[in-house]
């Protein structure tokens, strides 16, 4: 299509051409420019100013304060307690060198805006690592965990399910519509009946677990675990967003020449080689795009969470678009929410990008 | 590039930004020449509709009442309700009278979208109202409610009596912490249930910040400083709160209340002995148990009880061409025979004391007459500051947090902390050390 707009040097047709397709495609110029590279451009500009949702006082330009509150790391050394009388080192009762509560330092004035994200114990010391919003970076952990679990699995899985619906069986219609489903339903409704399938007492998941094991194992508190909960969210989305990636995969099999099928069959490849060396090759653009797509949406986790923890426990489910609603619309933080979006824009389009060029040059390999 | 531009586009598509600001497109208040003038009001679509066609009604009333003024009314989704009034206080939109959720009333007044009614409040009017059904806010008056909304524990008679349970007959003895500790654990234990109290965790959102700060201040801690209004430290994480947070935990943690309920349904489906939930739910557990169903006050953790206090409130906006208008109506509204057929229509707590005497169930003797008693009496109001949003939400996560386990002196440190930022942020919400 740009050739088309920029090529046309001096060729009276193709600029008619041009100022058709430019017309033609206005409406959605105008469209994608007032509601989306509008506000994103508002977004950069707010993310340097302390603007809040409502307020008398003026909005005010803040420089990057909102960049360094979201990015500040710094790691405090804790040394171990030790008896005043002794002069020996305290052990609890699992002989466990005691330190110090990590928040008696990190609220004096020195470490003023700083919480603690992690702490880990080495060398006979405690480090704290503290940042100025530890929740950011949990949540950005959390999607980082989310998306290198969920983007291998649902696209493994799409592409096996799209193998078994691309049968010339009588009823596989019915499976390819069972299969979307949960793509086209309400996302909310979803994590609704989810909620109740891991619920500890009453849910369908432990029941089953529970007969099947004959009572030796469960009932999990799915949910309410920071060990589970991020896990049990995964299978949730995997499940609901599997038939998506199923429909983009069909399609790129349908796409395949049956020659080539015909021409490996002729040279003597089993079904197994042909799946590696015809479909999965045939398949490279639509793997990329799945690839890609799968990953930003997988970025986007929101709903579930909002729906089925509000990111606890713990900050176990916690995401990055989760923190951003919570500050701009519950804290009224548009600044910082504006911040929040522009760091994670520039995250996520590094990711893709990377991914991009990764699968590039080990295809043209 | 073109890979790039298209990946960029793709991704704009994907992740949507934080879009700030809307456009509210209403009709404009038309001007008729002759007839009455027209004022615009807006309020929430409730849940609850028979509150709605209650509403409805009072306004077609007010209409035919007069002829100066007519009211044209727009219902707006409840969900949405506190956006779309920000949103069209922004855009300079709003309508003449609309009604807030009380304790957003502070932040909207400080912001200078609402108009101060202490003018044409009566002195007669406020002593006939209970004082958490007026939102006030840096000494004035904002909104007038029409009813209010409290808390209790309810029970079934037949499950109390049967364990030896002491019945609380009124607010003079209300179970003490020990008292409703080992009644919580007896309870838990029988079989028929699955836990002791339905704490309704089911709800998400204000709920938290709305049933459990009473408890809090019930122990005798609090949100933030009563007297400044500029810190929450020593509040929030004092040692009275500390006892909260302990207590609330082990709520939580043996078992006795689900942290994580799937539904509200718990005591009304019999798998919890009590419910800790509010006078508008009453209808649904009347349904169920019907007279079975006791009604007791809330428990004294110590510092005496406490319960929640402010529901809706009608305001009038800064912008509002014809205030005398929009009083008249909210005049309207608050007279005895208004406010009792809201309560009527929706078991909503009376708003004055003449409207609760001409309804059968919240006039003296009547079935919910402990609901105005309480709300009368321990009612506190979530902290009237602008600073609200953030101290509700911060509470909300850090009640969960604990409830499901948490460490609770570091929780609630951490809570103060956010807390004060924000307040420092915003140079102290008009609260200003001087």
């Amino acid at each position: 299509m740009f050739g088309v707009i920029f090529g046309g040097k001096g060729n009276r047709l193709r600029r008619n051409e041009a100022i058709t397709a430019w017309l033609m495609g206005a409406p959605a110029f105008l469209g994608l420019f007032v509601f989306l590279l509008l506000p994103f451009l508002l977004a950069i500009g707010l993310s340097f100013t302390n603007h809040r949702f409502i307020s008398p006082n003026p909005t005010e330009f803040v420089g990057l304060r909102n960049y360094d509150r979201l990015l500040s790391v710094t790691i405090v050394t804790l040394e171990p307690l030790v008896d005043e009388e002794t002069g020996e080192l305290l052990r609890d009762e699992n002989g466990n060198l005691m330190f110090p509560r990590s928040r008696s330092i990190l609220r004096t004035e020195q470490y003023e805006g700083f919480g603690e994200w992690f702490t880990v114990d080495a060398f006979g010391k405690r480090y704290v690592i503290a940042a100025k919003d530890p929740k950011f970076m949990r949540s950005l952990v959390n999607n980082f965990i989310f998306s290198a679990i969920v983007v291998p699995l649902q696209s493994g899985l799409a592409l096996l399910l799209a193998l078994l619906i691309n049968q010339r069986i009588p009823g596989v219609n019915v499976f390819r519509t069972i299969y979307f489903s949960p793509v086209v339903t309400s996302m909310v409704v979803i994590s609704v009946v989810w909620v109740f399938l891991y619920n500890p007492d009453v849910g369908l998941i432990n029941q089953f677990i529970q007969a099947v094991s004959f009572g030796r194992l469960g009932p999990f508190n799915w949910l309410g675990s920071a060990q589970s909960a991020m896990i049990a969210i995964i299978i949730m989305s995997i499940w609901q967003g599997v038939g998506f990636q199923m429909v983009i995969f069909l399609a790129g099999l349908q796409g395949i020449p049956q020659v080539l099928y015909e021409a490996a069959q002729v040279d003597g490849a089993n079904a197994i080689q042909r799946f590696f060396y015809v479909t999965l090759p045939q398949l490279r653009n639509t793997i990329i795009f799945v690839a890609i797509s799968t990953t930003i949406l997988a970025f986007r986790l929101f709903t579930q969470v909002d729906v089925m923890t509000n990111g606890g426990p713990h900050d176990a489910t916690t995401t990055v678009v989760f923190h951003m609603v919570e500050m701009g619309f519950r804290r009224q933080k548009i600044g910082y929410a504006s911040a929040i979006s522009v760091v994670f824009f520039l995250i996520v389009l590094a990711i893709a990008l990377v991914q991009h060029r990764v699968m590039r040059s080990r295809s043209e390999v | 590039m073109k890979r790039v531009l298209a990946i960029l586009l793709a991704l704009s598509f994907a992740l949507g930004t934080v879009t700030v600001g809307s456009f509210a497109f209403g009709p404009e208040p038309a001007r008729a020449q002759e007839g009455p003038i027209q004022i615009r009001l807006w309020r929430h679509t409730s849940d609850l509709m028979p509150e709605l066609e209650a509403s409805r009604a009072a306004i077609e009333g007010f209409n035919e009442s007069q002829d100066q003024w007519e009211i044209v009314w727009e219902e707006l989704p409840q969900e949405s309700y506190a956006d779309s009034v920000s949103a069209a206080a922004l855009s300079g939109d709003l309508p003449c009278v609309l009604d807030f959720d009380g304790p957003t009333v502070p932040n909207f007044a400080w912001s200078g979208y609402l108009m101060p009614l202490d003018d044409f409040v009566t002195d007669e009017l406020l002593e006939d109202m209970l004082p958490s059904a007026v939102g006030r806010y840096a000494g004035h008056i904002w909104a007038l409610g029409q009813f209010d909304a409290a808390l209790a524990i309810f029970g079934r008679r037949s499950v109390l009596e049967e364990n030896g349970i002491r019945i609380p007959q009124g607010l003079d003895d209300p179970w003490t912490l020990d008292e409703f500790n080992e009644i919580l654990t007896t309870l838990a234990s029988l079989d028929e249930f699955e836990t002791a109290i339905d704490m309704f965790t089911f709800y998400s959102g204000e709920w938290w910040t709305y049933a459990f700060s009473p408890i809090l201040q019930s122990f005798g801690g609090d949100l933030i400083d009563r007297e400044t209004y500029l810190t929450a430290e020593g509040f929030l994480n004092g040692p009275e709160a500390i006892e909260w947070g302990e207590w609330f935990q082990w709520l939580f943690q043996s078992g006795l209340a689900d942290p994580q309920a799937p539904d509200d349904q718990a005591f009304v489906q019999g798998r919890a002995a009590l419910a800790y939930i509010g006078n508008w739910y009453y209808p649904v557990l009347y349904e169920a148990w019907g007279d079975d169903l006791v009604i007791m006050p809330v428990p004294d953790y110590g510092n005496g009880p406490a319960i929640g206090g402010g529901s809706w409130q009608w305001g009038i906006s800064s912008t509002c061409e014809y205030p005398e208008g929009a009083w008249a109506f909210i005049e309207y509204i608050m007279q005895p025979e208004q406010v009792a057929a809201m309560s009527d229509a929706t078991g909503l707590i009376p708003a004055t004391f003449s409207g609760a005497e001409l309804t059968e169930n919240y006039s003296e003797g009547g079935k919910l007459r402990i609901f105005v008693e309480m709300s009368n009496a321990w009612a506190i109001m979530r902290p009237p500051t602008p600073g609200y949003p953030t101290i509700s939400a911060v509470f909300e996560n850090a009640a969960r947090e604990i409830a499901l386990g948490a460490d609770v002196q570091d929780t609630l440190d951490d809570a103060v902390d956010a807390i004060d930022q924000d307040i420092a942020d915003n140079d102290g919400y008009g609260f200003a050390e001087e």
